[in-house]
């Protein structure tokens, strides 16, 4: 028998309908089952061999991340410490991946980790999701501040997220969340959006 | 809301951290070694300045990194952050 | 009858909008635009509410937020207390009622909505008066982001209160107009209407409380939030929130009537009404002078100013006498009559010549002077300065980052406060790194300019102090000269010990006008000068905001996050009831038609030691450890030894703290030679890995370990009892589950027959004592196994249990729950585990602080069991354990207390695991449980309860 890993339950499968309703001022879709790879290492050099293996070089820089094309399809690469990379790939490449990532870093100190389930991912688009997200996260997202590849984990309401910044001009930003809050964030986010549904810019 | 510095990811609001108590209060090399006043010494005791004060923080709710800050109890203003493996930066009256 | 105080024409409301209103019962009309206040007083009514203490009738004295005694309860369209009637804006359908100094809560939720927004900026302006429009504009031109945050329902500050024009602007509402649309027109500058700056805070951080839809009343579309927090973040602040006037105190000067000159102006040209038809004017300062000729213009009858300087102004004088105002200088007002109303007022020559005198009025108004607003600076920890020639504090010192501009920093004439303004503006964008502010423009006036030096008077003197004090320094709090006297009588000397005594200060007001007042008083009393006094603190927030706004959204359902697992929906929709775990909700029993909670927790226990059950577990602590230098990282952490755990195999694991008390519990499996997976209790996930990444980071940062928690992409089911392995058999059919291919302690992997293959971690662990398998598969399949399990398990009755059956299960094992059983002061030892603390590690956490003396005695408190002789009986979690059968005299020693208590199932009777003093050398001894006016008899034993030979573990 062999094990499926690009379906089942996604965390936010029940809120999709109630979630589209918040459109156009705000476009909230979940984007279920991806590959999500955490990837531990500290050696520059692993660090720079890695990079060919995915198609896309690990970002160098805090809050930032990384977007490419490589064997395992479309890439993106999140930067979430000085040694700890998040890896975003399409749904049922997790083993391949790993196998991957692994022979690239070879005896490196180093880890990866199937976190796939761990949390869910949403795309946010928008005229108003600026505001929206303003009414619960600290950081200053004007594009001048957090242009297109910025990369943060920090709190919005009350929930710890990813928040990446996909497109700064067109308005387009991923969130990640921890699956147990993804209910509790996609309440809020419906909250947070009722005065947007009303007048959409 | 206080901002601190994350030496990584930069200024943040001060909710996104944990604090942990003074920092450069290493575990003794060989424990078994001290005698129960000394162990006590290094399990319960902790300086409490008026003034600058190192103390260890982490980014909890961001990159999860432990880092270095020196503090001045008295306006909270924080006067310096550092990374775990750089060096406390000189200051007077800094325990 | 209603008079009618509204001038024909003027003022900024809108004629063509008409509001019906009440207060008292008594219905009125106003017009958009009007505060409450203000609509009163075009009514000719004055008395608003009555005072706290002696309810004395108390009436509109200020045209702001300063105003200290025209407190209301709005009724309708949702009750509110304690508003200020000057600050509350008119609507349709308003119903009020003067309060008598206290509020009521509402009786009912409030359907409105709240919320907050965070903005961050290079420069943010407090204040749109003409300082703070110039700082705004100029700043705003050098391309900063701005914010303009100002308290009115439109800009102008107190222009709004003036008939001056600019010469070569126009209307001053002009000027006003043009600033607003140019700074609304750029981008990135943001322009807060009936917003207030209520607390000013480290960094640049500004917190203001934004009024969107209290003035349409019950018009408000539900929608839109009521009040919004904003949450500022400023590089650059500047504050430019103007001046407060103050009055004078003396005898009965609190009656209705009575009102601050500068607000009569506000009045008068803000809202076209007239405050009465016969009005004398007592002040400190030539201020009032313009208040007095202003509205000597409109008609009415302006008999007497009053003059408490010898030398009054002599232009100004001109100008009065000009208008039929008679001027009296070196004059004061000494009392008042009248109740409800003011009727007439003493005057009386200050010193020198003349003689006392009473004249016939229906208002008077004071002004002793401008205490600039210097809340926000001062919350900054600004220190603050006195400055004689205004009688007032001002900014002392300069902080970084923030400029105090305008009336607020003390300048008092418009041509000073709009070129501090166009400097700080300019100042605070290039500090922010723009190098070109753009000059503005600035406005001059034709305003009087002041001719004389302001006199510094805060109370009319008294020949003798008066047996019943009417002198009210501060109105709200009815605190008077003589509750200032004897504060100072009584020795204190400080400010704050003073407020404290008088309570002068401290009510909804919070002492915009008596505290400077009360500050000079002291200051005579004690013979000091007040620049040698130390101001009381001003402290967050500026202005009372509703408790509903501060919460925001975060109330209801989004009080809290609610944390879920991947089965949650199935709880829910079988009925199960819910514990709160940390934020995680966990099902706690899941009862059946016409059961308690006590019926279904025996069924459930019942059904996992006879049969088959299962439990959701998803929401326990797990954390991937790897590197090549793991088991050597969890050979420090945990007490036992996990450096020589085969892979495939699973151990128990403690940790404690350097103090080496218990912190967590859990399993380790070894997943492979350089990689663990570790679990911690649902409470501590975060904690533990905080704990576990501080000792990585700090004290090991040379070790090879990387931790990464994956509590979530897990599903975890423990499916427990005689039939599991029976149940996991169907479902796994590549996986030989019998005892000898899979045995205690070890895991497999496996793909199990659930919707096509689900790749599965089946562990052999057992919380219980019974058989069991805890199956983990990726959180996307969590349901699709529970359902699976449920199915397979129908033959035996399989059955789902919560916490509760959980806690029973496992205390009947001795199996202690961290938090729960202990407390922080526990050791390994204490639990009876010292078979979990290796003997052969050089070193771990807490490993020294074992063999301190204080972690030896024999007295220490140690887990057991206690049987009460009644079978029936379940004791209270937490009570006491003492030595004797009757409760004696206190003090009464303590042995300890009930840490888990529950009735059993398996053992037919109530149990309890406790911590007591030498508790193992007890076993077999009665002890005593006082409960309630009780004392039970209990037995106590080893902790394990049930099987304690380990028979069933196996099946
Ligand atoms: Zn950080």
């Amino acid at each position: 028998m062999t094990a499926e890993t690009t379906s089942g339950s996604s965390p936010l499968g029940a809120w999709t309908a109630r979630l589209a309703e918040l459109a156009p001022a705000v476009r909230v879709t979940e984007r279920p089952f991806l590959t999500q790879l955490t990837l531990r290492v500290r050696d520059a050099q692993a660090q720079a061999a890695i990079g060919p293996a995915l198609g896309v070089e690990l970002p160098s820089t805090p809050c930032s991340f990384t977007r490419g094309t490589g064997p395992h399809g479309e890439l993106e690469v999140l930067w979430l410490g000085p040694d700890e990379y998040l890896v975003l790939a399409r749904p049922g490449v997790q083993q391949s991946l790993e196998d991957a990532i692994r022979a690239a870093l070879g005896d490196a100190a180093g880890a990866v980790v199937d976190v796939s389930a761990q949390r869910t991912t949403l795309a946010l688009s928008g005229p108003r999701v600026r505001d929206v997200l303003a009414h619960g996260c600290a950081i200053d997202l004007h594009p001048s501040a957090a242009p297109t590849g910025t990369c943060v984990q920090t709190l919005l309401a009350q929930a710890g997220i990813v928040l990446l910044v996909s497109d700064a001009g067109r308005d387009e930003f991923t969130l990640l969340v921890r699956s147990s809050f993804a209910s509790y964030l996609a309440a809020w986010l419906i909250d947070a959006s009722v005065e947007y549904r009303m007048v959409p810019a | 809301m206080q901002l601190i510095s994350c030496p990584w990811c930069g200024p943040r609001e001060e909710v996104e951290f944990h604090y942990g108590g003074q920092a450069h209060v290493a575990y003794p090399d060989d424990p078994a070694a001290l005698s129960d006043e000394d162990w006590a010494r290094f399990v319960f005791f902790r300086d409490n300045p008026s003034g600058p004060f190192a103390e260890r923080w982490s980014h909890a709710a961001g990159c999860r990194r432990w880092f270095n800050a020196i503090r001045d109890t008295r306006s909270h203003e924080l006067l310096d952050v550092y990374r775990m493996d750089e060096a406390q930066p000189a200051r007077t009256g800094t325990s | 009858m209603t008079a009618n105080f509204r001038l024909p024409v003027g003022g900024r409301v809108n004629r063509d909008e008409a509001l019906r209103f009440s207060l008292d019962g008594r219905p009125m009309l106003g017009y958009r635009g009007d505060t409450l206040a203000s609509a009163l007083l075009a009514n000719g009514v004055h008395q608003v509410a009555t005072s706290i203490k002696y309810g004395r009738p108390r009436g509109i004295m200020a045209a702001g937020v300063e105003d200290a005694s025209a407190l209301v309860q709005i009724e309708e369209p949702f009750p509110e207390p304690m508003m200020s009637a000057t600050t509350v804006e008119l609507y349709d359908g308003l119903i009020a009622r003067g309060l008598p100094g206290q509020g009521r809560l509402a009786d009912r939720p409030d359907p409105a909505r709240y919320d907050a927004k965070h903005v961050h900026c290079d420069v943010v302006v407090v204040g749109a008066g003409p300082a703070g429009l110039v700082a705004a504009l100029t700043s705003a031109r050098s391309g900063a982001r701005v914010v303009l945050v100002d308290d009115q329902n439109q800009a102008g500050g107190a222009l709004l209160g003036s008939d001056e024009y600019f010469d070569d602007l126009g209307s001053p509402a002009a000027w006003v107009h043009e600033v607003l649309a140019e700074l609304r027109a750029t981008p990135g500058v943001l322009v807060l209407e009936r917003t207030t700056a209520f607390g000013a805070y480290d960094d640049g951080f500004l917190l203001a409380l934004q009024r969107r839809t209290d003035h349409l009343g019950a018009a408000a579309p539900k929608d839109v939030a009521r009040q919004r927090i904003w949450r500022i973040r400023a590089k650059q602040t500047v504050i430019a929130t103007g001046a407060h006037e103050r009055p004078v105190v003396f005898a009965d000067n609190d009656r209705p009537g009575i009102m601050l000159a500068g607000a009569a102006r506000t009045y008068l040209h803000r809202y076209g009404v007239l405050p009465g038809r016969r009005i004398v004017v007592f002040t400190t300062n030539d201020s009032a002078y313009t208040a007095a000729i202003e509205l000597a213009e409109t008609g009415v009858d302006v008999p007497m100013l009053l003059d408490a300087r010898a030398v009054p102004p002599e232009g100004l004088v001109a100008e009065c006498a000009a208008r039929g105002i008679e001027v009296r200088a070196g004059h004061a007002v000494t009392g008042t009559e009248g109740r409800e109303h003011i009727t007439d007022v003493h005057i009386a020559p200050l010193a020198g010549t003349g003689h006392p005198d009473t004249i016939m009025c229906d208002t008077l108004l004071v002004s002793g002077g401008w205490n600039p607003v210097v809340h926000l600076f001062s919350q900054l920890r600004g220190a603050l300065r006195y400055a004689p020639e205004l009688g007032a504090f001002v900014p002392g010192e300069e902080l970084p980052d923030v400029q105090v501009v305008g009336s607020a920093a003390g300048a008092l004439d418009l041509a000073s406060c709009v070129r501090q303004g166009g400097e700080a503006g300019r100042a605070a964008s290039e500090a922010a790194g723009f190098t070109r502010p753009a000059p503005v423009p600035l406005p001059t006036s034709d305003a009087r300019v002041a001719e004389a030096a302001a006199m510094v008077l805060w109370q009319v003197p008294e020949g003798a102090e008066p047996t019943a004090d009417t002198r009210f320094v501060d109105l709200q709090r009815d605190a008077t000269v003589s509750d200032v006297l004897r504060a100072t009588g009584a020795g204190l000397r400080s400010l704050e010990h003073i407020k404290r005594y008088t309570t002068i200060g401290t009510a909804h007001d919070q002492g915009k006008t008596s505290g400077m007042i009360a500050a000079g008083i002291v200051a005579e009393a004690l013979g000091v000068k007040i620049a040698e006094q130390r101001p009381t603190t001003f402290r967050p927030p500026y202005t009372s905001v509703p408790f509903a706004a501060l919460a925001g959204r975060d109330r209801g359902e989004l009080h809290d996050p609610v944390r879920i697992t991947a089965m949650h929906s199935w709880h829910v929709a079988q009925g199960a009831l819910f514990e709160d775990v940390g934020q995680w909700k966990r099902p706690w029993y899941y009862p059946r038609p016409g059961e308690d909670m006590a019926d279904a927790v025996l069924r459930e226990c019942r059904a996992a030691r006879e049969s088959v059950a299962l439990m959701d577990g998803s929401t326990l602590g797990k954390i991937d450890v790897q590197g090549q230098d793991s088991g050597e990282f969890l050979d420090m952490l945990y007490t036992n030894m996990m450096s020589n755990l085969k892979v495939g195999r699973i151990r128990y694991g403690v940790m404690c703290g350097v103090d080496g008390m218990v912190i967590d519990d859990g399993t380790v499996i070894r997943l492979a030679e350089d990689r663990f997976l570790v679990t911690t209790t649902t409470g501590n996930a975060a904690k533990i890995l905080e704990w576990m990444e501080e000792w990585l980071q700090t004290e090991w940062p040379h070790l090879r370990v990387f931790l990464t928690s994956v509590t979530e992409h897990w599903a975890t089911v423990p499916l427990v009892g005689p039939r599991s392995r029976d149940v996991l058999a169907s479902l796994a059919p590549e996986l030989d589950v019998s005892n000898e291919a899979f045995g205690f302690m070890s895991w497999r992997d496996t793909v199990l027959d659930v919707t096509g293959g689900v790749a599965a971690r089946v562990c052999r662990i057992s919380f219980s004592g019974e058989l069991a398998y805890e199956i983990n598969v990726n959180a996307w399949h969590g349901r699709a196994l529970w359902e699976a399990l449920m199915a397979a398990g129908e033959p035996y009755g399989i059955t789902p249990y919560g916490t509760e059956t959980m806690h029973v299960l496992r205390a009947e094992k001795g199996y202690p729950i961290i938090g729960q059983d202990t407390d922080g002061t526990v050791t390994p030892q204490d639990l009876g585990m010292s078979w979990a603390v290796s003997k052969k590690k050089p070193d771990f956490i807490g490993k020294r602080s074992f063999a301190r003396s204080e972690n030896n005695r024999p007295d220490r408190k140690q887990l057991v069991g206690l049987l009460p002789a009644n079978p029936a009986t379940v004791l209270p979690e937490g009570a006491q354990i003492i030595e004797s059968a009757h409760l004696p005299e206190p003090p009464v020693r303590m042995l300890g207390h009930v840490t888990s208590s529950y009735a059993s199932a398996a053992l037919d009777r109530g149990f309890a695991l406790a911590v007591v003093r030498s508790g193992r050398d007890r076993i077999g001894e009665t002890l005593y449980v006082p409960v309630a006016d009780d004392v039970v008899p209990v037995t106590v034993t080893d902790s394990v309860l049930f099987d304690k030979e380990g028979t069933r573990r196996d099946g």
